[in-house]
């Protein structure tokens, strides 16, 4: 296994997205942190996080996300609704000489508070999710889940990833992203030293491949591809890496078993020696991609 | 008594808005006095709580009760703080949603759907 | 106009390749791409004219002026989603960090903040004929997207008013953009994988789907990759009195037929066979006295 010590970056951060879900991230991140034996997985995919079910870890920690919502004195409130009138998001009405205050629709902004002229308004603690933190076979696992009919996984988000840094040891880090483009996803890859574009062989994968490249170019985050679930030689999305120059990583090919395993919630690289030397030999490359892109970004 | 009701178009001839929230227009219309006002919808482009802020201008535009298709979880606990009654509309044109109700024959509205949170993030 | 909500809680699942067979065995006249953030359908649906564009506005956006600004980090201090940073001439906002809440104008003692509106997506309508296809693209790292479905689907009805059935293939994940596609639907078909990732976000989909009262079915997508899960799905949908409308087979015709940019009822093949049963299905549901018309 390759000796990461000597990297330029300590607790390196890897990445892994893709355009839309399905096509392999959480396969990959799994599987590239448990080949690198040891090492911390991050599942960013907080509306729907799946890499618990394939680590099955011991959680040691189960931490109560919560984000900070108005509440109001009505005894300093004077009708004057000037917190209502502020509201960027509606989140406040006032009716019959009562203050209502929407939870779901609050951005948690604390703009109110400070627009009233009375003090009437504080804030109170409201759980939007948890994030759990726990250990299988040296791979530490940070997991977080949105509670259902909350707006926003930021919080859980940014919880996770200052988790990652608070770490004291110098372990990788692989980031599971949620799919997409949206807020939610540059969160996730904000603070990530490489990004590893997950992508299917078919128009789709192409189109949504298209989208995320976009996003890791503005961020100006390294990156290079995985084309997963491989039928023939050449594909839209092979074809869309060589006509812009995107470096290929692997072309794993469509496998039945490697499906099968995964499906059942196995880590292949676990499981036998030809997956565990699949996604070493994967991993392998993608140390040997950072280093020296590491040294053009040197403020990481 | 004041009545709203969501409209398309500001004219008694238009058609019931099948959103609450962010219907472009209200009709606020007096029953005894048989009159027309149209107010803007100032909610119709917000990002987000649509549904909070057209019920708060219903509650300041003083009216007992509105006549709506549908209503949001939000939107129905600001009228029903302020003590507005919500029916539900039966027919798509508004003169034939103020005759019944002046007649008795609409009913409150039962379902109230969950919140939106247009907004996403 | 009856809407067909198509969802599958995680992507990959098939929700598109679903999506296109439906609208090519119901000859529906009506239907939209709410998955904004990744739009595909339109990769198998076929277009001859470009679609006309609206410009989505999202949150506002703050805007310091750097001319006005004397680097009192207020703004900074105060704002809660880490939007804005310093440099030795003044403070600057980070577009999509910033959450337009208009916090840092309010605290901003010299008002070099201003809130400014930004696109943020592209609405686009294509519309041939009696055929309406609505769909957007959200600008890259933009929230707002529950919006931007409800956009979509509004887009879609106004220009399509008197069919009889829409079929709106749905958002991915069970946030936001996921309530406002259920929104109008009569009916939802959940497309799922036969995963343990699928099985357990098939469940969060469903329980969001109950609250809003409508008809819900359930479909297996590549059943055979994993006979026994598929299974468990087919047990689970008995027990919570979900219709199950059939299971449709891995097929790599499929991949070859979406690549040529035909949907696999288009041709002649395993997945195509079955797709066509869960239709039926799935169609005597939503409509259970037959459709009536065809127009």
């Amino acid at each position: 296994m390759p000796d990461f010590t000597d990297m330029a970056a300590k607790n390196l951060k890897i990445a892994i997205l893709s355009g839309k879900g399905g096509t392999g991230k959480t396969l990959l991140s799994v599987n590239l942190a448990s080949a690198a034996a040891d090492s911390v997985y991050v599942d960013c995919d907080v509306e729907e996080p799946n890499g618990h079910l394939f680590f099955k870890p011991q959680w040691n920690i189960e931490k109560e996300i919560s984000v900070k919502i108005p509440q109001v004195d009505p005894n300093k409130c004077d009708g004057c609704k000037k917190c209502v009138e502020f509201c960027k998001f509606n989140a406040l009405a006032y009716i019959n000489k009562n203050l209502k205050i929407f939870d779901d629709v609050c951005h948690s902004c604390g703009g109110c508070s400070l627009v009233c002229p009375q003090g009437a308004l504080t804030e109170r603690d409201k759980a939007v999710g948890t994030l759990s933190v726990g250990d299988s076979e040296g791979v530490r696992v940070l997991s977080g889940m949105m509670k259902t009919g909350i707006a926003s996984g930021i919080p859980i988000i940014k919880e996770l990833l200052t988790q990652c840094g608070s770490l004291e040891d110098d372990r990788p880090i692989f980031i599971d992203c949620p799919p997409g483009s949206a807020c939610i996803v540059m969160e996730s890859i904000k603070d990530a030293d490489y990004c590893l574009l997950a992508a299917e062989p078919t128009i789709f994968g192409r189109h949504n491949l298209e989208m995320v490249w976009s996003l890791v170019r503005l961020f100006e985050k390294p990156h290079s591809v995985v084309i997963n679930k491989c039928v023939d030689q050449s594909d839209p999305t092979d074809e869309f890496c060589k006509e812009n120059r995107i470096k290929i990583l692997e072309k794993i090919p469509f496998d039945v078993e490697l499906g099968t395993l995964n499906s059942n919630g196995k880590i292949a690289a676990r499981e036998n020696t030809k997956y565990r030397d699949l996604f070493s030999s994967l991993l392998e490359k993608i140390y040997r991609e950072v280093p020296h892109e590491a040294t053009v970004n040197s403020e990481r | 008594m004041k009545i709203a009701i969501p409209a398309d178009e500001k004219t008694l001839d238009s058609t019931v808005c099948q959103s609450f929230g962010r219907t472009p227009y209200f009709l606020i219309y007096d029953i005894e006095a048989e009159s027309a006002d149209f107010i803007d919808n100032s909610a119709a482009s917000s990002q987000g709580g649509a549904g909070i802020k057209a019920a708060q201008s219903i509650v300041d535009s003083k009216v007992s009760a509105i006549l709506t298709p549908r209503c949001g979880q939000n939107a129905a606990e600001v009228l029903t703080a302020a003590g507005i009654l919500i029916y539900k509309t039966e027919s798509s044109s508004i003169k034939e949603s103020i005759a019944a109700f002046k007649e008795k024959r609409l009913d409150q509205l039962q379902e109230i759907h969950a919140g939106f949170h247009g907004h996403g993030g | 106009m009856k809407q067909l909500l198509i969802l599958s809680g995680k992507g990959g699942t098939g929700k598109t390749t679903v999506a296109s067979a439906f609208i090519r065995l119901s000859e529906a006249r009506a239907y939209a791409d709410c998955d904004v953030d990744a739009p595909n359908l339109h990769l198998i649906t076929k277009h001859s004219k470009a679609p006309s564009r609206k410009d989505y506005y999202g949150m506002p956006k703050a805007e310091i002026d750097p001319g006005i600004c004397i680097n009192c980090g207020k703004c900074r201090e105060n704002c809660r989603f880490d939007a804005i940073s310093v440099n030795e001439r003044s403070h600057f906002v980070d577009p999509f960090g910033c959450e337009g809440c208009g916090v840092c104008e309010f605290v901003c003692p010299v008002n070099a903040v201003s809130l400014k509106s930004s696109v943020a997506g592209d609405l686009m309508l294509f519309k041939e004929g009696p055929v309406t296809f609505s769909t957007a693209r959200l600008k890259m790292g933009s929230g707002t997207t529950g919006m931007l479905v409800s956009e979509v689907k509004k887009q879609m009805k106004e220009s399509a008013e008197e069919t009889d059935f829409a079929i709106v293939d749905g958002s991915p994940g069970i946030g936001c953009p996921v309530i406002a596609s259920l929104s109008g639907a009569d009916m939802v078909l959940i497309v799922a994988e036969p995963s343990l990732s699928g099985i357990s976000d098939m469940e969060r989909i469903i329980k969001t789907a109950r609250i809003f009262g409508v008809i819900i079915a359930v479909c297996v997508n590549k059943s055979d990759t994993n006979p026994e899960n598929t299974n468990r799905i087919k047990d689970f949908c008995k027990l919570e009195g979900i219709p199950y409308t059939g299971s449709i087979p891995f097929d790599p015709m499929a991949v070859k037929a979406v690549n040529k940019g035909m949907s696999i009822a288009d041709i002649d093949c395993s997945s195509g066979t079955a797709v066509k049963e869960v239709f039926n299905k799935t169609m005597r549901l939503l409509f259970p006295e037959g459709r009536h018309s065809q127009k």
